[in-house]
């Protein structure tokens, strides 16, 4: 880069986000930064995350002071290489400004576009984002126990350039159905092969984090024609153990201080969990029916306080390519369970990370993955 | 999920619990509105700030009730039906009339659970309008929270938002003891995010609507939103505060603010209600006696002066706590600070 100015603007983490809070700055201008290094630290109402430089250069000015919350899209920043001089930053920034202020609408517009909506899967009514086109197969993504949509907000978008990536809330979960008649494995991938009849696809990329990817595991068991491939990430079925404190306390955690001591054994970094973050997973657990849907599938589960489903076999049969990460540090299922898997698989197993690798460390595992669904998986 | 207004997220709870519990039922005076008139229209207003329109029709007359202007009797029947199974929400219009009716409350519906051995239960909400800044001279604006808060036997909640709104109401109408569910009037109009489906909000748990680090402010109804304003205000000024929301005065969560001051060390509590035996005398008591030894500063009361609401506006905005008044409290116990310092 010589002339060139990057604006650095207030990023969407995918889904609902509408604005995001410049927690602090973590590079003073005139300090020069190499791409993917962490720029500042952004708040939302999901999680706390840092913006990584989308290139190298200068960080030539803090448009935004740390504590301003801003509208997505809203610049906060400027980054350029030394030669270029104040005065064309300056008017850049004037510039971005004024352009931005007149084309607020057809961003609105946009992002209408890649709202969730309800689509009717089998019994259930599925609460579903869906973004992004391209040839590629579609990837679908699979949340775990408790989770909704959210927790692939720094992967959905992310992966969407050049193919559909979906996510939903599961059955009981988010803005789905509350009412779960079958909570197995078998009767959720049930509902997830309902759910790709719905949208009308015959074959997709599958990615399942924790119990989804239980759900994952079983879906190729059962519909083994939908799957093209499987991304794991800290997947249930290859372990006997699970934390069943952790999953009894996410439960029943009536109180907002019990919740965050639960959401905390979910990462790594415990700084990760806010205050916003908890009260976001409080608001969907107060929802009339979210906390027998949570106890009937732990039952059906989770029997005798251990996994009921062994998937091994199912993996060591696999005909289609499979990547798995799982963080060291993982609390709620142990990465032990990653030692039970064929060499075919790619492991990525992540230090000083919790049991949300996706979150932790989303570059790590969106970076992976671009390249396993384009490298490993015939078109 | 959409945008509701806090008339609409209480009448989006009262429905809710009224499809799902045949035994829920409202009475108080115009809560039909409009019914009994020479015009023959039905449901006209749904109260005098149309809390509830649309009930007299969705449920009929067998339990959407307009009463005679006589609160004894309706809050006493709804006392009695309470007792015998039902789970009335009766509506007294302003929390001002409670006078007529202080009995009913006070000797029996708090009481029975206790005067019966436990073998009464008491399942009643009492909703009621509160609060100045609408013009609605002395007899209609006063915040009387307090004197519920003083009577044992009774669960006393203030929202300070429509999602709020909305899951306390809930919680209230399943609620088996006496609750006293006090709207702020000037609130009605304010909208938010509320979820479609019903929910609940637990009694006893303070809400943090902001989270800092110099300065703890405890705010109630309409205040919370005034106290996240000066928060946000000051957080540019390099002052940061975390700002309480107890949500319920009974059961009151102590532990939330005892917590927080301990943190921050300073404490400023904002209070709509007469300033002498208010909420804001109780926290600061509660401070002083357990937490004392965190305090940085003394504690600063933004309350009204010991007065009845004025009917003049520019006297009436004088009266009223306001976002300027919390943002200048604050500076005030963030500068007796650097003097002990210096």
């Amino acid at each position: 880069m010589t002339n060139t100015i990057v604006a650095l603007t207030m990023p969407k983490f995918g889904l609902a986000m509408t604005e995001g809070k410049l927690a602090s700055w973590l590079v003073e201008p005139g300090q020069s930064v190499k791409q993917g290094d962490e720029l500042a630290d952004i708040e939302t109402s999901k999680i706390t995350s840092g913006y990584e430089s989308p290139t190298a250069g200068v960080l030539r000015k803090q448009v935004a002071p740390a504590g301003e919350t801003l509208p997505v899209g809203a610049l906060i920043g400027v980054l350029a290489d030394p030669a270029v001089s104040d005065a064309d930053i300056e008017a850049f920034v004037t510039r971005f400004q004024a352009e931005q202020s007149t084309g607020e609408e057809a961003e609105g517009a946009n992002s209408a576009d890649t709202e969730p909506h309800q689509v009717q899967a089998g019994e259930y009514s599925l609460n579903v984002r869906d973004v992004g086109t391209g040839d590629d197969l579609p990837l679908l993504l699979i949340h775990g126990f408790g989770g909704d949509i959210s927790n692939w907000l720094l992967t959905q978008d992310a992966l969407a350039s050049g193919r559909r990536v979906i996510a939903f809330d599961l059955p009981g979960h988010g803005a789905s159905t509350k009412a779960v008649t079958d909570g197995s494995l078998a009767g959720l991938a049930g509902a997830v092969a309902d759910l790709l009849d719905a949208l009308s696809i015959s074959k997709a990329h599958v990615m399942g984090h924790s119990l989804g990817g239980g759900i994952a595991l079983t879906l190729l068991r059962d519909h083994a024609d939908k799957v093209a491939s499987l991304s794991l990430v800290a997947p249930a079925g290859l372990e006997k153990a699970v934390n069943m404190a952790f999953i009894t306390g996410f439960i029943e955690a009536d109180r907002n201080r019990a919740m965050q001591q639960e959401l905390e054994k979910l990462v790594h970094d415990k700084s990760l969990i806010g205050r916003k973050m908890v009260d976001s997973v409080m608001r969907a657990r107060r929802l009339d029916g979210a906390r027998d849907a949570l106890r009937t599938i732990a039952t059906a589960c989770f029997p005798n306080g251990e996994q009921g489903d062994d998937l091994r076999p199912v993996l060591d049969a696999a005909k289609v390519p499979v990547q798995l990460f799982w963080g060291e540090a993982d609390e709620v299922l142990p990465v032990a369970g990653a030692e039970n898997v064929p060499s075919s698989v790619k492991k990525h197993i992540l230090p000083g990370v919790g049991h949300l690798p996706q979150l932790e460390k989303a570059s790590d595992v969106n970076k992976e993955t671009e390249e396993f669904l384009k490298e490993r998986v015939p078109a | 999920m959409s945008k509701k207004s806090f008339r609409q997220a209480i009448n989006e709870a009262l429905r809710q619990e009224m499809r799902r519990d045949p035994r829920v039922i409202l009475m108080g005076e115009d809560v039909a509105g409009g019914r009994g008139g020479t015009s023959g229209v039905k449901d006209a207003w749904g109260g005098v700030l149309g809390v509830t329109k649309g009930l007299l029709t969705e449920f009929g007359e067998d339990r959407v009730l307009d009463t005679p202007i006589s609160e004894a009797s309706y809050i006493g029947a709804a006392a009695g039906a309470a007792a015998t199974g039902l789970r009335p929400v009766a509506e007294l219009m302003f929390v001002d009339f409670i006078g007529s009716c202080l009995d009913q409350v006070l000797n029996q519906a708090a009481k029975f659970r206790y005067m019966f051995g436990g073998k009464a239960r008491t399942p009643m909400v009492i909703r009621a309008m509160y609060g100045a800044g609408f013009n609605a001279a002395a007899q209609h604006s006063q915040s009387l929270y307090p004197l519920f808060t003083h009577i044992p036997g009774l669960k006393v909640v203030i929202p300070s938002s429509p999602y709020e709104a909305k899951g306390l109401l809930i919680e209230a109408i399943r609620d088996d003891d006496p609750v006293i569910f006090l709207e702020n009037k000037v609130m009605y109009d304010e909208e938010e995010d509320v979820p479609d489906e019903s929910y609940t909000i637990p009694f006893g748990e303070a809400n943090l609507t902001r989270e800092g680090e110099d300065v703890t402010i405890v705010a109630i109804g309409r205040m919370v939103g005034m106290a996240n304003e000066a928060a946000d205000r000051l957080e540019k000024q390099g002052i940061t505060c975390t700002v309480i929301d107890p949500r319920t005065t009974s059961p009151f969560d102590e532990d939330t603010i005892l917590e927080c001051v301990e943190e921050t060390g300073r404490l400023v509590v904002v209070d709509e209600s007469s300033p002498r035996c208010n909420m804001a005398c109780d926290i600061s008591a509660l401070v002083a006696e357990r937490a004392f030894g965190a305090l940085k500063a003394p504690i600063v009361r933004v309350v009204p002066p010991h007065t009845p609401v004025p009917f003049s506006t520019p006297l009436e905005k004088l009266y009223m706590p306001s976002a300027e008044k919390i943002e200048a409290a604050v500076k005030n116990v963030m500068k007796q600070h650097a003097r002990e310092v210096a």
